[in-house]
């Protein structure tokens, strides 16, 4: 087991990739009173077109299966096992994004007992016909719950018209219809491919002894047998750089327009380091530009144009990124108009050295508040290592980035070509 | 050991409750406010902080305030409206990086403080007794959208309704943002008078947590938080907040266009914070709709495939208990049976052993994880002010252990249906009234 200790935060890490190719990862946190674990596939939404495990042939699965597997794996032959769970005095649940599916536990008694529940149900699927389409009723009440909300809707909107073909564009829980397609048969063949140890991730974190719960898990892991590991082949069809659709307008069931608008990032599938200072630089980028302590913000708020609701995100993972700004307004077009109007403007400035330390020292602040929850650094850990590098990394390559880093990024990314918008409005 | 330690220290003008604890990386300072709702400007009230947040006499504008929070290594500074019980509780809340992490020679922490004090306590506009006409238009316009943006969120709109149809003749039927008449009215002057009120009149709570002692907090606090004259009388104790009374049943059916009916039930449980009950009322939530192993959860989605959720869960003030499922307007008959029908099998007791055990497992671990999280500290050290009840973490914990099948059954018997709620789509057709 390799120990990786982070004194600038305070923080040991031990590692282990186990014979079966499972990367383990704990993380003791003797002053907490939960433990929390998270069991990650690098799996998500989006790799829908792949070659089996074991076959030749590539294929292509129903919109929204990866979710639908998530909500499966915890139905048993004998039973739920959410019920287990609760059982043993540990609350469960699982999530699934566009490029990982999550399976987790909290608990504050043992832990031992509700690992071994966790990597138990995880590695035993059970599917039946009946249980298959008992589901789609409860997910079917999921995806409408998700077409009633605005700010669902725009997301969605604003990432439709950035691609041609990425299936990033296609809701994560699928349509009533897609899902509709989904067999049992379907559901074996995506666990076998992406369910393997070698493309998982058990994070673990709280006031446990690693070497007791890395001796739990290896014997756990002894006892089961799997394929051997192979690499997966998923394919994503080529998309052109800039955006497929200028605007979209959704009408809706609401009092308050909402306007988002999204730059898509052209240059995809980075990895490690240069891709912890291309996703800082694009959110010190959007923090200068749009940020609260920002001239432009404050045009914006005094406008009317924005309210208390005004947010900008930035996300990339393996084959896709963008990055999106905008909230509720009374004014979507304008919004949007102005939005564009100041990355243009921004873009021809110099960036100022105070306002940039600033935005750095806001940074780590907040990494340091990020921190105080368990669920935060299990969750984005995993998501680091599948994007091969470390989240305790993050710190120094705040403090390492610079202007020039920056400047480079803002004339890649934040261009006319690669943006677009959407806007949802009262019926 | 007890599970959470703290230190109350009580001054003539607010009350300082500091809970060193060295797991958390930051220092969390956080701020109530509380006032009655009963005959209370509640528009003023919620734009108050907003404006307050927004200019101070130090740094006269949003745009210095948030440079300022920027330079302290990101503080957070944020304000938020809530209801406890007959209560409207305004929480400033900071947050800083501890200085062991952070590479600097400031006193941030100090700086923190300050801040924190000047917004609550040196606005912009203190001599002139007037609050900078352009921030109140602003954030008149900023609370007007929050209270819109309610009617845009489905799950959040059902419950609002909900809760305005059970309290249509009790102030506790207000949203937290006032109506919107109210803003309008208010200005500059109006609103500075207000604020001069509420800083003599309210109660005010100060909690610190984070690895820092009450010895090195202490003078920062009385050197950065002077209260005006005036304020004589610090805390007042909160006093009961007032149950509903017995009622028929009644149920609201609203349309709009929407896919997902909201089926939202409201229930009279006649159990508060500070009964002896309390942690039988938690034990039944759990077992009826608090948790993915309770009834609800079971009947509704597990069995019945109707809805991706069915939950419950109390308030603990005002005595309520609350359903929330979202289902095709189809079915809405027959989920209304299914929850009611879990209701009735809880007050007759049938439940078994294992649900018992097992809820009570799970109520011992949500205390003990909600004292993980800093904010949770302050949610649960509040709720014994909010209650006017001392309990401590290991109290709630050996109250949960303690409780019977009995204890469960006896609470279940005292709760009474109110409102049923329900929101259903235009094109939905017809949805037959059920018989309440």
């Amino acid at each position: 087991m390799k120990k990786v200790a982070f004194e600038h935060i305070g923080e040991t890490v031990f590692e282990k990739k186990l014979a079966n190719g499972l990367q383990v990862v704990i993380l003791p946190k003797p002053d907490f009173n939960k433990t929390f674990a998270t069991f990650t596939t690098n799996y998500g939404s989006i790799d829908n077109q792949f070659i089996p495990i074991g076959k030749q042939e590539k294929i292509r699965v129903p919109d929204g299966i990866a979710h639908f597997l998530e909500h499966k794996l915890f139905e048993k032959e004998d039973g739920d096992v959410f019920q287990d769970f609760s059982k043993q005095g540990a609350s469960a649940n699982a999530f699934t994004s566009f490029t990982r599916t999550a399976y987790l536990f909290s608990t504050t008694q043992d832990v031992k007992q509700n690992l071994m529940t966790l990597l138990d149900f995880v590695q035993e699927p059970y599917f039946t016909d009946q249980t298959v389409e008992k589901e789609k009723g409860i997910i079917g009440q999921e995806i409408r719950m998700y077409d009633d909300n605005p700010d669902w809707r725009v997301y969605y909107g604003v990432i439709e018209n950035m691609y041609e073909n990425h299936p990033v564009k296609i809701d994560i829980a699928g349509t009533v219809e897609s899902i509709a397609e989904i067999s049992k048969e379907l559901l074996y063949e995506c666990y076998e491919t992406f369910y393997h140890p070698s493309n998982m991730l058990l994070f673990v974190i709280g006031p446990v002894n690693e070497n007791k719960i890395l001796h739990l898990v290896e014997e756990n892991q002894a006892k089961k047998s799997f394929k051997p590991e192979q690499p997966i082949q998923r394919f994503f069809e080529r998309e052109k750089s800039g955006v497929v659709q200028k605007k979209q307008v959704i009408s809706m069931a609401v009092k308050t327009p909402k306007c988002l608008v999204g730059f898509k990032e052209n240059q995809v599938n980075r990895q490690g380091k240069e891709w912890i200072e291309h996703e800082l630089a694009v959110n010190l980028l959007l923090d200068l530009m749009f940020g609260q302590s920002s001239a432009n913000y404050e045009t914006l708020y005094e406008q009317g144009l924005i309210d208390s609701s005004f947010f900008y995100d930035y996300t990339e993972e393996r084959s896709f990124g963008f990055s999106v700004i905008g909230g509720n307004t009374e004014q979507p077009e304008k919004l949007s108009e102005t939005l564009l109007n100041m990355v243009n403007e921004f873009r021809k400035k110099k960036i100022n050295e105070d306002e940039f330390l600033r935005v750095k020292r806001k940074h780590l602040g907040a990494v340091l508040r990020s921190l105080n929850s368990l669920e935060f650094i299990a969750n984005e850990y995993t998501r680091y290592q599948f994007n091969d590098t470390n989240l305790f990394h993050v710190t120094k390559a705040i403090e390492d980035l610079t202007i020039e880093d920056v400047e480079t990024v803002l004339h890649e990314h934040f261009v006319e070509p690669s943006f677009t918008a959407c806007y949802v409005v009262p019926h | 050991m007890a599970l959470l330690e703290k230190r109350t220290e009580i001054y003539p003008h607010y009350r300082v409750h500091v809970v060193p604890i060295n797991k958390f990386k930051t220092i969390s300072l956080i701020v109530h406010m509380r006032q009655s709702i009963k005959d209370e400007n509640l528009a003023k009230r919620a734009l108050m902080p907003y404006v307050l947040q927004s200019a101070t006499e130090n740094l006269p504008s949003a745009k210095e305030i948030r440079q300022h929070l920027e330079q302290l290594y990101g503080m957070t500074l944020s304000v938020d409206l809530m209801k406890k019980g007959d209560y409207h509780v305004i929480a400033f809340r900071a947050e800083i990086g501890h200085e062991k992490f952070l590479l600097t020679e400031e006193n941030i922490l100090e700086k923190a403080v300050e801040l924190l004090a000047d917004v609550i306590l040196r606005p912009k506009g203190r001599i002139e007794k007037a609050f900078d006409p352009e921030v109140v238009r602003k954030e008149k316009r900023s609370l007007k959208q929050k209270i819109q943006a309610i009617y845009d969120d489905k799950i959040r709109y059902a419950n609002m309704r909900l809760i305005e149809e059970m309290f249509e003749n009790d102030p506790y039927g207000q949203i937290v943002y006032g109506n919107l008449e109210e803003i309008d009215a208010i200005d500059e002057h109006s609103l500075f008078t207000y604020y001069e009120q509420a800083l003599v009149r309210d109660s005010i709570d100060l909690y610190v947590v984070g690895d820092v002692s009450h010895h090195d907090i202490q003078p920062l606090i009385k050197k950065h938080f002077t209260f005006p004259p005036e304020r004589k009388e610090h805390v007042h104790a909160a006093s009961q907040s007032n149950l509903l009374l017995h009622r028929d049943a009644k149920e609201v059916i609203d349309e709009q266009e929407v896919n997902q009916g909201k089926l939202n039930i409201g229930y009279r449980t006649n159990t508060r914070f500070q009964d002896e009950d309390y942690s039988a009322l938690q034990v039944f939530n759990g077992i009826f709709g608090g948790f993915s192993h309770s009834k609800l959860f079971i009947n509704v989605r597990e069995k019945e495939s109707l809805a991706y959720y069915a939950s419950s869960q109390i308030e603990s003030h005002k005595g309520l208990l609350i359903v929330m499922s979202g289902i095709d307007p189809a079915n809405y008959q027959l989920t209304l049976a299914i929850i009611r029908e879990q209701m009735e099998k809880m007050k007759r007791g049938d439940f078994t052993d294992d649900e018992l055990l097992q809820t009570k497992t799970m109520l011992v671990n949500q205390w003990l994880e909600s004292v993980d999280d800093p904010r949770g500290i302050v949610n649960f050290l509040y709720n014994e002010i909010i209650a006017n009840r001392t309990a401590s973490l290991d109290d709630m914990i050996q109250g949960i252990e303690r409780v019977t099948r009995e204890d469960v059954v006896n609470v279940a018997k005292k709760i009474e249906l109110d409102t049923i709620y329900f929101l259903k789509g235009k094109e939905a057709g017809k949805v037959e009234k059920s018989s309440v």
